[in-house]
């Protein structure tokens, strides 16, 4: 609690299936973590503190995705625990790269099933935290971007709506005086349908965008395939494109099923 | 509490506290003999060999990257010496020295943020550096200026501190000038003298007094404190090439974790990571880093795995040391990357992750395709001889009181710096319907 009197927001930080970097972006922010901490309360972080404190909690940030039964009930109560709650990156919001498994064979599983059944359970899906639970905003990206992190923890707290873009990488390719590397050098390029928020860093560091920060607004998947058939890529290879750390968003999964019927 | 010690106590700690990932302790006594110990790991696996498999080797780095948020770089690393090696390729002598300044930026980055955020909390009696810092705001500030200096080594070459996106198969995507290095001379060297001055804070904390017998396995290579090659060696006669590790380790299953324990043939849990690496590698340090650990009295070999603390410092100390030394020697190259073919192959390799030896191996297709992925990190190769210091160590605690004993439980996993992100991963499936 503030010894000025007023209570600091209490913020909770969860994890699901993930690899813990988004979270880990908070401690990235070194010039601004002690800051923050002043601003706020982090009274459930287990990454960071041993004190877990129990809810409500002013915002609760989600990490990660939904693939055991277990993590299907604790979304349930993180969310009733949650005034605000935000899902932080492609796990949570998509599912991650870890819904690659969405489209293995159910016999394969199987097959895997008699090494050791008795120990470890998980669900066939992995899925978005929206699937569960209602979400108030979803921040994007593998990993997110801890300046809109920032932003977003500021923004809920003082009640206005974030600044954080919808379109695509391309606007942010253009704005680093990039000159493109798709019209350029023929290098397929996810840009054009993905979510800004990187700042441009594949086209930047001289190769195609993979598309970790998934569908911008309104992505047309559909011309960009045909325009990487003209580069000369197999449906194989654009549905692999498709299929990274964003697989099951709807936009991308539509786009990479359409890969496989073809 | 009542007085009276209970004939059966049990320790629990449901979530441990500053480890990457999720965790439990528990710990059995009677009277003061400990009957279990178990560090549960109920982390949900995310499958990343089966799904692997059917990729683009030109994928694999960006891929793995995503099986830990904390150390991305080793993953890259393992994978593309391991590819590199099935498919024949050699890089430029420019490329190696990058991406040892690279590994620099991740240990810097990766020790600082255990050295004071996750671990020196413990040895001064906070629960959090949060916590730590309204007290001793100079020294967090310390290490976050120290892990900053790190990830700007990591988003100088690869755009971002967590996941990068320069490395490829054979080089980089892009390689920096000489001078886009140079800018980063100035920080180091402020950092390099923040560092030793690090060791010997921490190297100022209370120890509690505990040893143990450990085999030490890591990296070892003639001329240089290793990151990307080397034999692996252990203090116990282990001499290998890293082709031949899986005829010396084997990973078992265990009920209580979700990773799997890997024991090495013969003698049973292994301690790969810091300490071990220091241990068997000291005399490649450099000057700076040998003589401020002899200053702060660690004798090689360092048995107590509480000081690893003080191990982790010193190899800042190293890694600030030898991004400076890559920083006068890089010369850019011709070309940022060797030409890999898509063929068929199969290669493996070991790199020194933050945490200890990081081990991959591939097959591939003749279209360029994973045929198989197997993945070893550090933290499923310390698993076992976690709970056996605890076994140990809650015997010496066992007159205490539960509250005393839990934190110091706490503090002996957390001696190890445990991923347990990384740890389980790699694991057969049983799949519910659902």
């Amino acid at each position: 609690m503030n010894s000025k009197g007023r209570a600091k927001p209490r913020i909770a930080v969860f994890k699901f299936a993930s690899c813990d970097g988004c979270q880990l972006s908070l401690l990235d922010a070194e010039d601004e973590l002690l800051g923050v901490a002043d601003a706020v309360d982090l009274v459930y972080f287990p990454e960071v503190s041993r004190r877990m404190l129990k809810g409500r909690y002013d915002i609760g940030l989600v990490e990660g995705s939904i693939t055991t039964h277990h993590d299907a009930e604790r979304i349930q109560q993180v969310r009733r625990q949650c005034r605000k709650l935000i899902t932080i990156g492609a796990c949570a919001t998509a599912g991650g790269i870890q819904a690659l498994r969405n489209w293995q064979e159910v016999d394969e599983f199987v097959r895997a099933v008699y090494a050791t059944p008795q120990y470890i359970s998980t669900l066939r899906l992995s899925t978005p935290i929206a699937e569960h639970v209602p979400v108030d905003f979803e921040l994007r990206g593998c990993p997110i971007n801890k300046r809109q992190l920032i932003e977003l923890i500021s923004a809920t707290l003082a009640g206005r709506k974030p600044n954080i873009p919808t379109y695509s990488v391309c606007m942010e390719c253009k704005r680093q005086g990039n000159v493109c590397i798709a019209v350029a050098q023929g290098v397929p390029c996810l840009g054009p349908v993905t979510h800004a928020g990187c700042g441009a860093l594949c086209p930047t560091f001289n190769r195609g965008c993979y598309g970790c920060y998934g569908p911008m607004e309104s992505p047309n998947t559909g011309s960009l395939s045909s325009q990487f058939r003209i580069l000369g890529q197999s449906d194989q290879q654009i549905g692999r494109a498709f299929r990274g750390f964003n697989a099951w968003a709807w936009q991308f999964r539509k786009a990479s099923e359409e890969c496989d019927q073809s | 509490m009542s007085k009276a010690t209970p004939r059966i106590r049990t320790i629990k700690v449901p979530y441990l506290a500053r480890v990457e990932g999720e965790g439990g302790l528990f710990v059995k006594l009677k009277g003061d003999q400990v009957t279990d110990v178990k560090l549960k790991i109920f982390e949900p696996p995310r499958l990343f060999e089966a799904f692997l498999r059917g990729r683009h080797l030109t994928e694999i780095p960006d891929i793995v990257a995503r099986i830990c948020g904390i150390c991305p770089v080793a993953y890259q690393m393992s994978a593309v010496h391991a590819i590199e090696r099935a498919m024949g390729v050699t890089v430029d002598p420019a490329i190696r020295l990058l991406r040892r300044l690279f590994y620099c930026g991740e240990w810097i980055e990766s020790h600082a943020l255990h050295v004071f955020m996750l671990h020196a909390p413990d040895f001064l009696g906070y629960p959090d550096a949060i916590q730590m810092a309204r007290d001793h705001r100079a020294l967090v500030e310390q290490g976050l200026r120290l892990k900053k200096a790190g990830n700007r080594i990591v988003t100088l070459l690869g755009g971002r501190e967590i996941h990068p996106v320069s490395v490829a198969v054979g080089g980089f995507y892009r390689v920096p000038t000489e001078n886009e290095l140079a800018v980063l001379g100035d920080d180091l060297k402020r950092a390099l003298d923040e560092s030793v001055a690090a060791v010997r804070l921490v190297a100022a904390f209370e120890f509690p007094d505990f040893e143990q017998d450990y085999e030490f396995v890591a990296l070892s290579h003639p001329l240089e404190y290793p990151f990307n090659e080397g034999r692996l060696v252990s203090n116990k006669g282990l001499d290998i090439d890293v082709a031949d590790y899986e005829n010396h380790f084997a990973e078992r299953q265990v009920a209580h974790s979700n990773a799997l324990h890997s024991l090495l043939h013969g003698s049973g849990s292994y301690l790969v990571g810091p300490l071990a690496r220091f241990n068997l590698n000291f005399s490649r340090l450099p000057d700076v880093a040998q003589q401020v650990a002899r200053e702060c009295g660690l004798a090689v070999p360092c048995r107590n795995p509480f000081r690893s603390i003080v191990v982790r410092a010193v190899e800042m100390v190293f890694a600030f040391w030898e991004a400076l030394r890559v920083l006068r020697e890089y010369r850019q190259p011709a070309s940022s990357r060797a030409e890999v073919p898509d063929r068929a192959g199969a290669g493996c390799a070991a790199t020194e992750a933050p945490r200890g030896t990081l081990y991959h191996r591939y097959e591939i297709d003749d279209g360029g395709l994973v045929r198989l992925a197997k993945i070893v990190p550090p933290t499923s190769q310390n698993q076992k001889r976690i709970e056996d210091d605890l076994w140990r160590f809650v015997s010496q605690l066992a007159s205490r009181p539960n509250e005393e004993v839990t934190w110091k439980c706490e503090q002996a996993v957390r001696n190890y710096d445990p991923c347990i992100s990384c740890a389980t991963h790699f694991l057969q499936l049983h799949v519910e319907r659902g």
